[in-house]
């Protein structure tokens, strides 16, 4: 029988098992457990699991913009050989993938919404019947007259959206008095282009019906305990009676938070077909058809008074969505805590466009709302005559300076003072484009960095086994999280045992709900439930040893107390089993909760072609406590390059005639190669927050990419004396500011 | 036909529209090798035909009477890694661990071509080729990780390159 050790994060926890405990393996930069699988191509993601009588899918994409399908014409397809049938449902195909924690997916295929909308499946005996038959397909449609494709022509027509992750209107004080009335000021507006998450494994999913109208489906998604919800309410079936397997992820960054539209098309054909149906979205269709971040207009007014004393900003943003889906790209969600300043307004308004949906993308928010906000705060830095760094502290506030609660733990000031030592700031000439070497102008620039911090319910259950061996259940995801890893660290640290011996199952939703892969809390909450359950597991050891537990030592797979050492397999009898369970409490409004860090970064731009090269970028980061050094490294190195990408090259582009991705697919979406990307640094500050949960640990998979940007943006314009706000910062851009040659 | 996989040959019929990646993944059973993109962009799918790294997906199979093909799984198993996989365990020259069987392929044969002396964009002279973490770069561009291990998957290269002597005397050449 299991007990379950719940706790609800209303009061801090100031003392944590992970300083007690003498295992030693928490922080540590061990490998990931499942590496060896990886390196071998032995890791099983979605749709590579061997299942017997698999049909193939390939999914057809609306060939057009808005508008009304009046037939599929699919006899040709259906003659080719191979060809098992082309199967649709103009009621139960997705119309865009669900939000990431939503309850549902929106459904209906008949009134297209945007272009490669997918709307048939294809069946065949193999992909390349499949593939072949999918080419085929016709779909006889009337466009729509009132398609609205062109941001630029329709800004204007911006509307306020519900509340999102944050409010979307907010204002306190007075903001254009304080702009009329302070010595110095800045207004400056800054675009950013539509993104894709482009992770490498597309999107997939094998679905099978058994005899009792059970489905499993096995899915590259990042929430699986929301995403069976999701997929249940598609189908008209009770939750129970669908299972969805994500063992591996082959990355995700949010595109994979809600379920996509090729698992309820792989479901219904297997369901008409009886038999197994494999889809995988081509790479065009992951472009198309799954979700973007959403371009961005971002104006920011800042106000200061002569000796650099902020005392308004604005941070007025214009993001895009479908006419029904109210997702706001959250840009202000730093800006509500990032500087002290009196007067405030942080606005959100979406221009409706018939575009592919707009979601979470890695940092949805602060990866494009701290380009603005970092890159003004630079601009104003300079119009003051006042260090960059310097121009933060002196605007590091106190308080939360809207709610007026403390922050739960913010090192910013130290990660900046840190980050400039190492990267030797002191070296930064203020005075622009005057460092050349050969035909590069080179120079140095910073930002800060900061991504919200948040818990969600999650679940885990922890089993000590008769042989002394630890395993690990939830339905929680590792994209790449490095999650396998940490959650073994936790429950070996806790529980007194090395990490391997301690097994990690994860990504079926037979096993505990987990709050998934998203927000950067996967971490601080499966952790957190793993953390609860080998407590119970301890106070049971202790229990069996008959000593009170602040007396009892556990290391390498044995209880210490009462000058006894016993192997804890004796103590376990038939197996000891316990749930632990997190949910957010009161600290969440009690204090502010966020990550920071500071970005620094050195880039030569060529007086000649106006290419920007990176060459050096350091980046320091509190985040409390930090679980795997060398896989926390990585997310930071991760995030980072997507601060390259989204400087320099990532920039999806809409056809304004029909909503049309211009560039969808690898080779003209330029993601960060590898020599993109230099020997990247990384340094955490050691940083404890009691507040945020037992462990101490804050998320940090989205910490890296924000701010990133703006960092390289700066140094650019130290390089060269040109302010570039429309990113990315591509060489025509900054080609007609670089001095005669 | 037949061509030899990881050293044991594979009697196939396969469709003349498949490509040698799709036999490998859906016919052969061998699902290592990951297909990212389908159009020769990402490097996913990077096997060693002969002992040269091509895309997988950009070669139909039937062009590969006789040929011999080496995948992921043929470099090394779990518990018998390949020098240049347990590099990448030990950096962390992965993270969702999607590209990194076409990373690894892909540095594999890399490490051969310097050996055989093919210079790069970056290689300073056309007959004397180096290693440096430059090249390392250079050279593993055709292989995309969205999860951005490129500075740890440099430092794995970079370590079992200088276990080959030959590398190292090439590189203070």
């Amino acid at each position: 029988m299991s007990t379950t050790n719940a706790l609800k994060m209303d009061k801090p926890v100031p003392d944590s098992l992970l300083d007690t405990s003498t295992q030693g393996i928490i922080g540590k930069p061990l490998d990931r457990k499942e590496g060896p699988l990886k390196v071998s191509g032995a890791a099983t993601y979605a749709a590579e699991y061997q299942i017997e009588n698999l049909a193939y899918g390939v999914l057809v994409g609306a060939p057009f913009g808005k508008g009304k399908i009046t037939g599929i014409d699919s006899d040709v397809a259906k003659a080719l050989p191979g060809v098992i049938d082309v199967v649709t449902d103009f009621d139960k195909f997705l119309t865009t993938p669900a939000q990431g924690l939503a309850p549902k997916a929106p459904q209906g295929v008949e009134n297209v919404q945007y272009f490669g909308e997918i709307v048939a499946i294809v069946l065949a005996e193999s992909f390349e019947a499949a593939r072949d038959a999918a080419q085929q397909v016709v779909i006889n449609h009337e466009a729509a007259d009132d398609g609205r494709y062109d941001f630029e022509a329709l800004k204007g027509e911006a509307e306020k959206p519900a509340k999102g992750d944050i409010p979307s209107h907010f204002s306190q004080g007075d903001l254009d008095k304080a702009m009329t009335d302070a010595p110095v000021t800045l207004d400056v507006t800054f675009t950013t282009p539509s993104q894709n998450s482009a992770a490498m494994e597309p999107h997939a999913s094998i679905a099978t019906w058994d005899d009792s109208g059970m489905l499993t489906l096995h899915g590259s998604y990042q929430m699986p305990g929301n995403d069976v919800e999701q997929l249940a309410a598609a189908l008209g079936v009770s939750k129970s009676k669908v299972r969805i397997v994500a063992r591996y992820v082959g990355g995700g960054f949010g595109s994979k938070l809600g379920i996509a539209p090729e698992s309820v098309a792989a479901a219904l054909a297997a369901k008409a077909l009886g038999r197994p149906v494999k889809a995988v979205m081509a790479r065009q269709q992951v472009f198309d058809a799954t979700v973007r971040r959403s371009n961005t207009e971002q104006r920011i007014r800042l106000a200061a008074t002569a000796d650099g004393k902020l005392t308004a900003m604005g941070h007025e943003t214009l993001t895009s969505n479908l006419p029904d889906d109210d997702y706001f790209e959250p840009t202000g969600q730093a800006t509500h805590f990032m500087y002290a300043a009196e007067n405030r307004e942080i606005n959100h308004d979406i221009v409706r466009l018939d575009w592919l949906l707009s979601g979470s993308m890695r940092a949805p928010g602060e990866a494009v709302g701290m380009l603005a906000l970092e890159g003004a705060m630079d601009e104003l830095a300079e119009k003051l005559g006042i260090d960059p760094i310097e121009f933060r502290k002196i605007n590091e506030p106190e308080m939360d300076p809207e709610k007026g609660v403390p922050h739960s733990s913010r090192e910013l000031v130290r990660c900046m003072d840190v980050g400039a030592t190492s990267f030797g700031w002191d070296k930064r000439n203020a005075t622009p484009g005057t460092r050349r070497e050969g035909e590069w102008l080179v120079g140095i620039g910073m930002a800060a960095a900061a991504r919200a911090n948040m818990l969600q319910p999650s679940e885990a259950r922890v089993t000590l086994s008769a042989t002394g061996r630890a395993t690990v259940e939830t339905d929680m995801t590792d994209i790449g999280t490095g999650t396998y890893t940490i959650l073994g660290q936790i429950a070996g640290e806790v529980l007194g045992l090395p990490l391997e011996h301690v097994d990690v199952e994860l990504g079926d939703t037979n096993f505990p709900t987990a709050a998934g892969s998203g927000g950067s809390f996967g971490a601080g909450s499966s952790g957190t439930s793993v953390y609860l359950a080998a407590e119970a597991i301890r106070e049971k050891i202790a229990k069996a040893m008959g000593v009170d537990v602040d007396a009892l030592t556990l290391k390498d797979g044995h209880a210490v107390a009462d000058n006894r050492r016993v192997p804890l397999g004796e103590l376990a009898g038939e197996g000891i089993v316990a749930i632990g369970s997190i949910k957010p409490g009161k600290q969440e409004k009690e204090k502010t909760q966020s990550s920071y860090g500071a970005h620094f970064a050195e880039v030569g731009v060529n007086a000649v072609t106006g290419e920007v090269r990176v060459r050096r970028m350091l980046g320091v980061f509190a985040a409390g406590r930090i679980l795997n050094a060398k896989t926390a490294r990585s997310q930071c190195l991760g995030g980072m390059t997507f601060g390259i990408g989204t400087a320099l090259t990532e920039d999806l582009i809409h056809d304004p005639r029909n909503g049309k991705l211009v560039n969808r697919d690898l080779a003209e979406y330029h993601l960060p190669v590898n020599a993109d990307v230099p020997q990247l640094e990384v340094e955490f500050l050691e940083e404890r927050d009691i507040h945020a949960n037992p462990m101490h640990a804050k998320g940090i998979g989205e910490l890296g990419i924000s701010g990133a940007g703006a960092a390289i943006a700066n140094a650019v314009y130290n390089a060269t004396g040109i302010r570039v706000r429309d990113y990315p910062l591509t060489l025509d851009k900054i080609l007609e500011g670089l001095p005669e040659l | 036909m037949q061509f030899t996989i990881n050293g044991e040959t594979h009697d196939v019929e396969p469709d003349i529209r498949a490509s040698l990646l799709d036999v490998l993944r859906e016919h052969v059973g061998l699902t290592g090798t990951k297909k990212g993109c389908d159009h020769g962009q990402c490097g996913a799918c990077t096997v060693l035909v002969n002992g040269r790294r091509i895309n997988s997906c950009l070669t139909l199979a039937v062009m590969h009477q006789d040929d011999d093909i080496l995948t992921i799984e043929g470099l090394g198993s779990a518990d018998n890694l390949h020098p240049m996989q347990a590099a990448f365990v030990k950096h962390d020259g992965y993270q969702c661990g999607y590209c990194t069987p076409g990373q690894i392929c892909s540095a594999v044969g890399m490490l051969d071509e310097v050996k055989k002396g093919w210079p790069s964009h970056v290689s300073d002279k056309l007959d004397s080729v180096s290693l440096s973490n430059d090249e390392i770069s250079e050279r593993m561009s055709g292989n995309l990780c969205r999860c951005s291990a490129y500075p740890n998957i440099v430092d794995a290269i970079s370590e079992v390159s200088g276990l080959t002597p030959a590398q190292k005397e090439a590189a203070d050449a």
